[in-house]
């Protein structure tokens, strides 16, 4: 949930902008850039090993048994013992794990798929087509992305239960398959990259609006997309507070999965817990070391208009 | 979610054979003229249809259950139950006197500050630090977001375990074994803070840091050229150029950090284990959403749920006007 407001609500570059040689690489007008001195690369390895520790640690304690979450100086090699323990958080039966995976799977996939396509729709008309209102409807969705919706939880767990979707896997899809951050950040990408003239020319070839929707506006999205589609994956499959408000137990996501073990009121058992946790990050380190440039670029790109 | 789909793309054939060639026979001109229509239409509408699902979800799961809170709040409301009758301003007239949602206020704001002006502080650093000629730019800058990408929960759980007690907990071994006596993580209140609070910078410095870094970027060079030539030291140039041309974007994530941490409930709810939204057992770190789970979930009190979750709603309303209204006096002043 958070992530919608932690991204700068500012538009991306246009692609061309986006291949500039990374700074920090010798040469050209970067030479008067300062040198590193020893101090930084003590202080980025530093950080390095700081952000990694905790991640690895979880890996190494999931590959072991539990006494190994207690052992000091810190285990940091991997053991044997994963595959038990993941057979062992499969056959939890407070866990759930089996159907927390695939209601995440599920309901992030259709989230992404769903934000990037209303979103883009959106983004299109409000940037491209002509309509009474335009100005007013883009400034409400500016102003519905700093509104902290999640705040109406109670509310809507009344809707919810109205509509009978308490403990039902719709409920974590349908109340986010919009977003006002990504209507603007389609909008902005659009007003950037689609020149009116290719509308113009689409008009006349006698398209209509979804037509030049389809064929012509969405293939030069598709850089956005897929960074809107990303973050929007990533934090759906991240989202904790309103699954664990609406979902039960016996239906949960994957993070309210992990919670149920973390919750146990008996001996905590930490090699368990930690493998849930690793399946709990994995598909988000995955997207990270297929897309981790695009989404450092994205950040960038955001900080800069902020 | 396939019913909410449906209303929004008009078919895409619709005037797709409206093209101008001029027909001779009448049956032609009527389906050109059709078509003349059915695009005209489709001009004047499909804007409508397109901005529609954005604006009919977000209405429904978005604006609806914000208002309706105020009404919630005014009501006797029980899970169970349902709406009990109405309460007036009962509920706020017991969250004005209510130790707990003072406590829970207090945890709340306690943690964002110590959390925030260190997090912010190590990140102009890092920036500052990457803002140079090294050699691995781009690997460094991916790990400085590596944390923020992880799943909340999953870390959570990990840096729990990191606190543990005194048996279990890293943290502790280490000062156990360098002689130390070991901390009451979850027992001290101001400790169980420091705890969140790291697993809270663990995840956002390195965002941060990466946001000031590209601002810092779009620093021109020669400033700082100007300021060599006039002998000023790094640390002089840092504090007196880098920070005075970055303060807007550094209200801009102080901003953020608001909003996000107004509302912080994960990392303390997992951090308390069985525990759940009690925040240790004198509620020594239950923060304000936390409360709003205890009341809706452990007491299905849904009216006074209601009432809390408002006030924490004109809170964040409140410190972001602040904020803004910060922005825009240093705006003018530069």
């Amino acid at each position: 949930m958070t992530a919608t407001t932690t991204q700068p609500p500012a538009p991306p570059r246009p692609p061309g902008h986006r291949r500039r040689p990374a700074r920090g690489r010798p040469g050209g007008s970067l030479r008067r850039m300062r040198q590193a001195t020893p101090l930084t690369y003590f202080a980025l390895i530093l950080t390095f090993v700081l952000s990694v520790f905790p991640l690895w640690w979880m890996f190494v304690v999931a590959t072991r048994t539990t006494t190994a979450a207690s052992q000091f100086p810190p285990v940091l090699v991997p053991g044997g013992n994963f595959l038990n323990n993941v057979g062992r958080l499969f056959e939890n039966t407070s866990a759930n794990f089996m159907t927390g995976m695939m209601n995440s799977i599920i309901a992030s996939t259709t989230v992404a798929v769903s934000v990037v396509f209303f979103c883009s729709l959106a983004g299109f008309a409000l940037a491209k087509l002509r309509f009474k209102g335009r100005a007013f409807f883009t400034v409400a969705v500016v102003i519905t992305m700093a509104v902290p919706v999640q705040i109406g939880l109670v509310p809507l767990l009344i809707l919810m239960d109205w509509i009978g979707w308490r403990g039902e896997l719709p409920a974590v899809i349908v109340p986010f398959m919009v977003s006002g951050f990504g209507v603007f950040m389609m909008r902005q990408y659009v007003l950037q990259t689609i020149p009116d003239d290719l509308m113009e020319a689409a008009r006349i070839d006698g398209c209509s609006t979804f037509r030049i929707y389809w064929s012509v506006v969405l293939p030069a999205l598709r850089p956005a997309m897929v960074v809107l589609g990303l973050l929007t994956f990533m934090q759906t499959w991240n989202e904790f507070i309103w699954a664990l408000a609406v979902l039960t137990p016996e239906n949960p996501t994957v993070q309210f999965s992990i919670q149920q073990l973390n919750q146990s009121a008996f001996a905590r058992d930490f090699a368990l817990m930690f493998t849930g946790a690793t399946f709990a990050t994995l598909p988000l380190l995955i997207i990270f070391f297929v897309f981790g440039r695009q989404l450092v670029g994205r950040i960038m790109e955001g900080a800069i208009k902020a | 979610m396939t019913s909410v789909q449906h209303g929004a793309p008009p078919s895409p054939s619709r005037g797709a054979d409206g093209t101008g060639t001029r027909p001779p026979d009448p049956r032609e001109r009527a389906r050109a003229r059709r078509s003349q229509m059915l695009s005209r239409l489709d001009i004047r509408t499909s804007p409508y249809l397109f901005i529609a699902p954005f604006f009919l979800l977000f209405g429904v799961f978005g604006l609806f259950p914000l208002l309706y809170t105020v009404w919630v709040s005014l009501h006797d409301w029980s899970l169970i139950g349902g709406n009990e009758g109405f309460a007036g301003l009962d509920n706020y007239v017991r969250l004005v006197g209510d130790e707990k949602f003072w406590n829970a206020l207090y945890n709340t704001l306690g943690i964002f500050v110590i959390a925030v002006i260190p997090q912010l502080l190590l990140a102009l650093l890092l920036a500052d630090t990457l803002n140079r000629r090294i050699r691995f730019a781009n690997v460094f800058r991916m790990t400085l977001i590596l944390p923020y990408i992880t799943s909340i929960a999953a870390l959570a759980i990990v840096f729990s375990t990191v606190f543990g007690g005194e048996q279990f907990g890293l943290i502790n071994q280490m000062l156990t074994a360098i002689g130390l006596d070991p901390i009451a993580w979850r027992g001290d209140r101001y400790w169980s803070w420091t705890a969140i609070a790291v697993m809270i910078d663990w995840r956002w410095t390195g965002y941060n840091a990466l946001i000031y870094l590209a601002a810092m970027q779009s620093i021109p060079k020669d400033v700082y050229e100007a300021a060599d030539l006039d002998g000023a030291s790094r640390m002089r140039q840092f504090v007196q150029i880098t920070i005075p041309l970055l303060r807007p974007t550094i209200i801009f994530t102080v901003i953020i950090s608001t909003i996000g941490q107004m509302q912080l409930f994960t990392e303390p709810t997992i951090f308390a284990a069985s525990l759940g939204y009690a925040g240790g057992n004198q509620g020594q770190f239950q923060t304000v959403m936390m409360l709003v789970f205890q009341e809706t979930f452990n007491y299905q009190n849904f009216g006074y749920a209601a009432a809390v979750s408002w006030v924490l709603f004109l809170l964040v309303v409140f410190m972001g006007l602040i904020n803004v209204w910060l922005t825009s006096r240093i705006r003018g002043a530069q």
